[in-house]
């Protein structure tokens, strides 16, 4: 459908075509269902909250709960402290959250509404919360909304008196359900105690009973992220998702906090490893170097299927990083990396991890870029193999790539928001989509008197 | 758990037969900090333009509203694909201080002069909404400049709910057939408003119409282009399928162009037969009303010899229907009555005051009717009524699934085309294959022996 693309590269001043991020809303929605008991509430109109929670549940396929303050043209003129007001009351009314989450909109930002003395001067019950983090659409993407909403309970809840204690605090970063739960076994196989803020496992993966449950069993608890001020240090995983939450704990509790790419691939998780290993004094359990060991000799494996394999790599920023270090480990060449979030810190990392395999100055490298100046990439480099969202089957198709896909959102494919990708599991995991991919489409070319049953 | 209602939302919902709440309050603004499952203004309005194939959509606005937008309705067509795209001006900090006019006739600059499109609709978002951006003066000089139709739907999202945004696209489709010079009237020609090709379901019943004898000038707006939209006065009658949609564009076209319109549903067998004579009808040709009496008669048949062998699965099984418009409510009511089924719950996102009097009308003894009801409220009467199934869009999906209630997508998710004789047995098919599935067994019998903890 996208053959409608010139080949012909044009600058652009004013017109974003196929864009390859999202408003800053939907991430400090899905941050905040990953707090226990919380009613994330998006303050603006009520289309956003609408938006987003179909947006979260075409790729989690869980339902995603949040409330509005439904603005109307009078909260647009005279301010939105009348609706947020209301608001709180209901939702406390109603649905009974231990907190809720504001986030505001590009509508409540410009008019000037003033979330800190709303809620400063709002009638809270005494057993409840109310936090607020800003987040216009017009600056940054989705990550940064993720990011900022994070960065939001820290400031409010995390406690600098806290007593201190021997945990980790963790930050996860942008990633699925199943990603939180390789990093909580790694953790746990390590030894290490966390508190991991945010935590959507057992929210955005519920399991079926049969029973729905408005806010289920997931998520960080209140009195953890308090705790936080108390930790003995923190980790934050993936510089765009994490590096700001990673700051406010440090200057608000004196946390000592060091962020790290996120763990995809031998190196990553090696990386990742010895930091929780330095963490706990722990040495690397036998279990996890066997898993190490099996993902090497699957690359190895199928090593000449990836071998020299040209690749376009596109989607959020941390999980384009973290995909390129797979791709190059694998012998791949990642020759477009493209992502929507702004953020010339892509760009740099990119290059220098690309440098790091005699790469240096190939290949082409954006941050607020989008997916028609990708699809125009590939009409003039060409490409083997397409890794990215559900947005890239359009060009796949299109150029009759082979199509890997990884990232969020995945809203045309079953399963994915459980498969971890990070950890030498999930290394597995990618490291075998990629091969099979590849591989289906040398089976679907070949000339019948070619088609291999050993491969 | 018990359900709180909140006391503004108590009017939006009645119980059949409760003489003194069987009236449904609508159209009321959503309350704040309500689960509400529904869309703004900018959605209301995107939703019907968007399947004009050979349109630009060019989104003012933040990135957001362009994103949540992309390629998600299901709207086929013939030709172009151009409107699968996402275009917009992705607003920055920068354009919320000066102002994001500039940036958006740059970005008109730019599609003309890479697509030279006959038209473009410029949606304002919330923000254009409060910023003030003049889009009127970008479109008008856009349109002496290129020589093309620049329209603005301005449609920031707290002016109102999706009603209103039906309202506004309905306004921009008479800005653009408005100023069309005479338009030869077509003989027997017709125009379908609401429907949007989803899955093809306008070509279902375009293929019926045109075995009648009736050409279809345009659709609005499955499948349409700027210029079939353009022939649109050529027809001597609307026929209105989505009534939440297209009345005020219905009604404009009587007005301003003497088009008389009727309302017809073609979903369901008795509901696709009685459109179709009612349309033969109104034609006032012999032929064309032999034709659609042998065609209905023929599809009738052939789609209850299909469908027939589901009706025992079916038969006695519950339904709720939670959809966007009250029309569409009104007619899968009539398909489970058809199908022997009960509708226990029915609830509409935008329904208006008329839509709940039918509604009323249909409903048997105890049946829940509610107004832009929200989840909570969804789980508590469907769990009261011991529904079976639940027809409804991609918000409610997830929530029937994890209450362990089939679920039937009636919405811009369908793949299947369920209007029409084929659609009816697609419909039938779809809920028996929900209901019937096997995996509610492994729900429903877990083994009980003690090893759960």
């Amino acid at each position: 459908m996208l053959d409608q693309t010139p080949k012909e590269l044009i600058k652009r001043d004013g017109l974003r075509i196929n864009p390859l991020k999202t408003c800053q809303p939907v991430g400090a929605l899905y941050a905040a269902l990953g707090v226990k008991k919380c009613m994330p509430h998006s303050h603006g109109s009520q289309g956003c909250v609408s938006y987003h929670r179909t947006f979260l549940t075409r790729h989690f396929k869980e339902p995603a709960i949040a409330s509005s303050s439904s603005f109307t043209e009078g909260a647009s003129v005279f301010g939105g402290g009348a609706n947020l007001r209301s608001s709180v009351k209901n939702i406390f009314d109603l649905y009974d959250p231990d907190i809720i989450a504001v986030h505001t909109t590009c509508l409540s930002e410009t008019i000037g509404d003033d979330l800190n003395s709303y809620i400063l001067e709002m009638e809270i019950p005494d057993d409840k919360l109310v936090v607020h983090c800003n987040t216009p659409s017009y600056v940054g993407s989705h990550i940064h909304g993720y990011a900022n909403m994070v960065a939001g309970f820290i400031k409010y809840l995390a406690d600098k008196n806290a007593p201190k204690n021997e945990k980790l605090g963790f930050f996860p970063g942008f990633v699925n359900p199943g990603d939180l739960r390789e990093y909580k076994r790694l953790l746990e196989l390590m030894g290490v105690e966390f508190i991991m803020l945010p935590d959507q496992t057992g929210v955005m993966d519920s399991p079926m009973t049969g029973v729905y449950e408005m806010f289920p069993k997931g998520g960080t608890t209140i009195e953890e992220i308090r705790a936080l001020g108390g930790v003995k240090e923190a980790l934050a995983m993936g510089d765009f998702a994490s590096t700001e939450p990673a700051l406010v704990l440090k200057s608000k509790c004196g946390v000592e906090t060091k962020v790290l790419p996120l763990p995809f691939g031998v190196e990553g998780t090696d990386k990742f490893l010895m930091e929780l290993s330095r963490i706990s004094g722990n040495p690397v359990p036998k279990v996890l170097e066997e898993e190490r060991g099996r993902l090497i000799d699957l690359m190895l494996d199928a090593n000449p299927y990836f071998y020299a394999k040209r690749c376009s790599i596109f989607g959020d920023p941390d999980t384009v990083l973290g995909i390129l270090s797979l791709a190059l480990e694998l012998g791949m060449k990642p020759i477009h990396l493209i992502t929507g979030t702004p953020g010339e810190l892509f760009e740099r990392k990119a290059k220098e991890i690309l440098a790091a395999y005699g790469l240096e100055g190939e290949g082409r490298v954006k941050s607020s870029g989008d997916l028609f100046e990708l699809h125009q990439w590939i009409k003039n480099d060409g490409s083997d193999l397409l890794i990215g969202t559900s947005y890239g089957k359009q060009i796949a198709k299109a150029e009759d790539l082979p199509f890997v896909r990884a990232g969020f959102p995945v809203l045309d494919r079953y399963g994915h928001a459980y498969e971890p990708l990070l950890g030498y599991q999930g290394g597995l995991i990618l490291a075998k989509r990629i091969a099979d991919t590849i591989m289906d489409r040398m089976d679907r070319d070949v000339l019948d008197e070619d088609l291999e049953v050993v491969m | 758990m018990t359900l709180k209602i909140l006391e503004d939302r108590l009017s939006s919902i009645a119980f059949k037969g409760k003489e003194a709440r069987s009236r449904v309050s609508c159209g009321k603004n959503s309350v704040s900090g309500a689960v509400s499952q529904r869309a703004c203004v900018f959605c209301g309005a995107r939703v019907v333009l968007n399947p004009i194939t050979d349109a630009f959509h060019l989104v003012h606005g933040p990135i957001g509203c362009a994103s949540y937008t992309w390629d998600i309705r299901g709207s086929l067509s013939s030709g172009s694909q151009l409107y699968r795209h996402s275009f917009s001006t992705d607003l920055k900090e920068k354009d919320v201080v000066f102002g994001g006019a500039e940036k958006l006739e740059a970005a008109v600059r730019e599609i003309v002069e890479k697509y030279q499109p006959p038209l473009i609709f410029i949606y304002s978002t919330c923000l254009v909404g409060v910023i003030g951006d003049d889009v009127e003066a970008v479109c008008r000089k856009a349109e002496s400049q290129y020589g093309i139709r620049v329209i603005n739907v301005k449609a920031p999202g707290f002016a109102g709910h999706k009603a209103m945004g039906y309202r506004l696209a309905s306004e921009a489709i008479m800005k653009l057939i408005s100023r069309e010079p005479e338009v030869p009237k077509e003989k027997f020609g017709v125009n379908i408003l609401g429907d949007y090709n989803l899955a093809g379901e306008a070509w279902i019943i375009g293929n019926y119409l045109k075995e009648i004898g009736v050409p279809v000038v345009t659709t609005f707006t499955g499948d349409s282009t700027c210029a079939s939209l353009r022939r649109s006065l050529g027809a001597l009658l609307n026929v209105v399928q989505c009534a939440g949609s297209m009345m005020y564009l219905a009604k404009g076209m009587e007005e301003s162009f003497d088009i008389p319109f009727i309302k017809a549903s073609f979903f369901g067998l008795a509901d696709t037969k009685s459109a179709l004579l009612k349309i033969a009808d109104l034609i006032g040709s012999k032929e064309v009303r032999r034709k659609a009496a042998i065609l209905c008669h023929r599809e009738t048949e052939k789609a209850q010899r299909e469908l027939s062998p589901y009706l025992p699965k079916l038969k006695g099984k519950k339904a709720a229907i939670f959809v966007g418009g009250g029309f569409k409510a009104i007619s899968l009511m009539r398909q489970f009555e058809e199908l022997g089924m009960e509708t226990v719950l029915v609830g509409t996102q935008t329904g208006t005051s008329e839509d709940y009097e039918v509604i009323a009308s249909l409903a048997s003894k105890g049946t829940v009717i509610l107004d832009d009801a929200n989840p909570s409220e969804l789980e508590s009467f469907m769990r009261q009524k011991g529904a079976d199934i639940l027809v409804g869009g991609v918000k409610e999906r997830p929530l029937a699934y994890k209450l362990g209630i089939a679920f039937c997508d009636h919405n811009h998710e369908r793949k299947i085309p369920l209007s029409g004789f084929t659609g009816a047995v697609n419909f039938t098919k779809e809920i028996n294959l929900s209901i019937n599935s096997p995996v509610w067994a492994h729900l429903r019998k877990k083994p009980s022996l003690g090893i759960w903890s």
